[in-house]
């Protein structure tokens, strides 16, 4: 990962998965919706909750809680989407973050962001950019390239063809 | 880096590689079609032309020599033989291979280009020592009745009025007139009197026009060709008018000139009338006769008025954009009219019904813009057919009708390769080596006819040889030895003849470098399910076989059946449909739990989508089995509810869901929620793989 991202101000997006607190860059955050009906896919992992309209194109949403293998996520008054925009090689793809709830930007300072530690956040350390602090809090500050990058892309292929030799086995 | 300029360039030049190809194979059948050899000329001209403009010298040097042997032909120096043609085809393929690698000159074979520039040197030089000879018999001929000598002078009168946009396109008038003047001797008349005031000139227009008289060696075309690139936009006349002018009279060009200069008042009838006075004048002091009426050749623009409907180019992205827009347009007034409906507002009712009438039309048109007539592709098969019938040692002829059909873009150039297939293998397998035909009692000349046609939503697309045939018996021999069916299994013909497109299967004998090899029909298969069509083959032994393409007409919107699981939509395509029943808790029992049906007497499987999809909610009382034919099967859907017909927009899942089997994509209902569409072909194909695990 590369520390220069980290070198300069930057505006983050923090939402917060059951009680924690994390962030992801502003500039990749394109709106935020409220809940609206998510339409499954069949013989796709848990996590991939499905697809939405989102003013005529078709959108795949993923539920971040089961992602980073927390509960489903219940659904609330404030339960988001976040739509963001995610690198997936050469191509920037739309996808939804499915949330408990959004808190709010601000900007972090460069000496405030630290690196992950190497253990303890129960959490892929690739996903994480850095550990934001703000008033005495720690913000895990989410790379979201990462995080849905092709590779978390092959688990929701493999997972789904499991999905049909379960179907096969269960028969 | 390539310029978008030299891009344009490389498109242009591809169009007129295609269509040199397409006018060589009909000068081929028609070797004496002057039209055809002249487009042919213009073709190469124009290649040569731009691309010593565009900066691609080798392209324009290798064009020089085929082009010198076709001035030949055009003139009627020299005939069209099948070895030009095939040198011509070669030439083609490898000016198209330079501009593909331009730049990279490691694809490009030196030996070979060099090997065709040789032949056709070698025929114009040929034909250069034959008219030697020619001349010399010639000029007894010639002396008696001056006829075609290429040292005969021609007289012209040349108007040359340029478009008004002739600055736009970069050419400077007067160099042509330079070029004209290189050409022999000429008296030349300027002519301002279209220019308007000062302060309505525009400085970008040409508002100047000539009259030219022009002594020359050189023949009309030669003189046309000057022109070719303006010929389009400008009004040009050639008028040969050697018969006016006194026999042995010598032109006082100098003297003309003056007397032009001093008369001409601006305009073209007092240009020849001064023409006329001067020879006429001669004429009288020689006491010479009157001759045969002029000759007079209208150049090309009166033509290209009607060649050229309007037509401009505009990139696909910007088409699929239009297209996009336009689904998201018919999603949302959907909605609209549900929401008049439901809100009971007659004003609002006939206002959403309105706009449904223009979307639909807009639509329409939409969709209609990336419709293409597929002749385009029929065209390139003649190149292939050729080359084939050649390579195999046989003769095969093909024939095509319905060209004009219209598809959609993506369509047409995804059927590109299964076709490729397809008539390799009708001819490869089909069509017999002639001594065989003959030994049969058919004409040597084996036959394989293209076809399409549109018949509702749906394409026809047939390909009909008269050849061999299929071997049923030699067909079911290969299944059961390659373990596609069993020997006990009963097949009616159609199930039969579709065993062709198994993967692995093959029954040719010999393994040709064209087919043999078993990969190609179930490819082909893929391909046109790949478009939600289908492919059907009928053949009766020793007269030929036709194998029928059924395709949808278009990609981007289709004829759906919206359906409901549980909570949540799903759209089955249409086109497969045969009928909907319905499926209660006591048929289930009546028939053990297997997922089995009975329709009037036909026992048909089913499959349970709630089942696959992992829905663990309970199942209705009544579900509905929707019937559905896949590769000449029937197979049944089970759904809790079916709501009919549903125009589908559809919409791709995106690059995380590209892998999901058996689902198509997804289209946004009126209400807004996303429902997805089922590759029922898919489907089938997964259950049985699963059933046959067991």
């Amino acid at each position: 990962m590369s520390n220069s991202v980290l070198n300069e101000t930057k505006q983050y997006l923090t939402f917060k998965l059951s009680d924690e607190v994390f962030g992801v860059d502003v500039a990749q955050v394109r709106e935020i919706l409220d809940y609206i009906k998510i339409t499954k896919v069949p013989q796709t992992p848990d996590f991939m909750c499905g697809v939405i309209n989102l003013r005529g194109s078709v959108v795949p949403v993923v539920d971040m809680n089961l992602k980073f293998g927390m509960n489903l996520t219940e659904r609330t008054v404030n339960t988001c989407i976040v739509v963001v925009e995610v690198k997936l090689g050469d191509e920037t793809a739309v996808l939804g973050a499915l949330v408990d709830s959004v808190q709010e930007v601000f900007e972090i300072e460069p000496q405030n962001i630290e690196p992950a530690p190497r253990i303890g956040t129960k959490l892929n350390t690739e996903f994480i950019k850095g550990m934001g602090k703000r008033e005495e809090k720690f913000i895990i500050l989410l790379d979201i390239d990462k995080v849905f990058s092709s590779e978390e892309l092959e688990i929701v292929q493999s997972s789904g063809n499991f999905k049909s030799n379960e179907i096969n086995s269960a028969k | 880096m390539i310029d978008s300029l030299q891009q344009a360039f490389i498109e242009e030049t591809k169009e007129l590689l295609a269509e040199l190809e397409i006018t060589l194979l009909a000068v081929e059948d028609a070797p004496t079609d002057s039209e055809l050899i002249a487009k042919l000329f213009r073709a190469l001209h124009t290649i040569k032309g731009s691309s010593s403009m565009f900066g691609f010298d080798d392209i324009a040097l290798f064009t020089h020599d085929i082009e010198t042997a076709y001035d030949l032909i055009r003139n009627g120096k020299l005939g069209v033989t099948k070895h030009i043609i095939d040198l011509t085809l070669l030439a083609r393929d490898e000016i198209s291979n330079m501009l593909v690698n331009t730049g990279s000159h490691t694809n490009i074979n030196e030996e070979n280009t060099k090997k065709i520039i040789e032949s056709f040197r070698e025929i114009v030089s040929g034909y250069n020592k034959t008219e030697k000879k020619q001349t010399k018999d010639a000029v007894e001929l010639q002396s008696s009745s001056n006829n075609k000598s290429s040292e005969k002078h021609h007289h012209f009168h040349i108007r040359f009025i340029p478009g008004k946009d002739l600055f736009l396109t970069g050419t400077n008038p007067l160099m042509l007139i330079d070029e004209l003047r290189e050409m022999g001797s000429m008296v030349l008349s300027a002519h301002f009197d279209k220019t308007p005031d000062f302060i309505m000139l525009n400085p970008e227009e040409c508002y100047c026009y000539w009259n030219i008289f022009l002594k020359t060696t050189k023949t009309l075309d030669d003189l046309q060709d000057v022109f070719i690139f303006v010929a389009d936009n400008s009004e040009l006349t050639f008028e040969n008018i050697s018969n006016e002018i006194p026999k042995d009279f010598e032109i006082d060009f100098t003297k003309l000139q003056n007397i032009i200069s001093q008369n001409a008042q601006n305009n073209t009838n007092d240009f020849r009338s001064i023409l006329k006075e001067y020879f006429s004048v001669q004429k009288q002091e020689m006491q010479s006769e009157i001759n045969a009426p002029k000759k007079q050749a209208q150049a090309s623009n009166g033509h290209s008025e009607a060649d050229s409907v309007s037509s401009i180019r505009v990139s696909s992205e910007k088409l699929d954009e239009l297209v996009n827009l336009v689904g998201e347009l018919v999603t949302i007034q959907a909605t609209l009219s549900q929401v008049a409906i439901s809100n009971n507002n007659n004003d609002m009712i006939s206002i959403s019904e309105e706009v449904e009438r223009i979307t639909w039309s807009l639509r329409d048109s939409a969709l209609n813009i990336r419709m293409l007539p597929i002749g385009s592709t029929f065209s390139k098969f003649k190149r292939l057919v050729r080359d084939l019938s050649n390579e195999l040692g046989k003769e095969v002829e093909l024939s095509t009708d319905g060209a004009a059909t219209e598809l959609d873009k993506t369509v047409i150039e995804k059927l590109n390769d299964p076709l490729i297939h397809i008539i390799r293998n009708s001819i490869d397998h089909g069509v017999e080596a002639p001594e065989e035909r003959i030994r049969v009692g058919k004409s040597s000349m084996g036959k394989v006819h293209l076809s399409a046609s549109q018949s509702g939503g749906n394409v026809l697309i047939k390909i009909i040889d008269d050849g061999a045939g299929l071997n049923k018996e030699a067909i079911r021999e290969k299944a059961i030895k390659s373990g596609i069916i069993s020997e006990t299994t009963e097949m009616n013909d159609t199930e039969l003849y579709s065993l062709i497109f198994a993967p692995g299967f093959s029954t040719a004998k010999k393994v040709t470098s064209v087919s043999g090899r078993g990969v190609g029909m179930d490819v082909v298969r893929r391909a046109i399910e790949g478009l939600r069509g289908s492919v059907q083959v009928s053949s009766e032994l020793g007269k030929g076989t036709v194998i029928t393409l059924k395709l949808p007409l278009t990609l981007a919107i289709i004829d759906g059946l919206l359906v409901k699981i549980e909570s949540d939509h799903y759209v089955l395509p249409l086109s497969s449909i045969e009928e909907c029943i319905e499926l209660s808790e006591e048929d289930i029992k009546k028939a053990h739990g297997r997922h089995i049906v009975n329709i009037r007497g036909k026992i048909i499987p089913y499959i349970s989508l709630r089942e696959i999809f992992s829905i663990k909610t309970n199942r209705p009382k009544i579900e509905q089995v929707v019937i559905a034919k896949i590769n000449n099967h029937q197979v049944g859907f089970v759904v809790d509810q079916v709501f009919g017909q549903h125009q589908t927009v559809l919409k791709s899942l995106g690059k995380y869901y590209k892998n999901v089997e058996g689902i198509s994509g997804a289209t946004i209902l009126g209400d807004g929620t996303v429902a997805l569409i089922l590759d029922i072909n898919k489907l089938t194909e997964n259950e049985e793989i699963i059933e046959n695990n067991f």
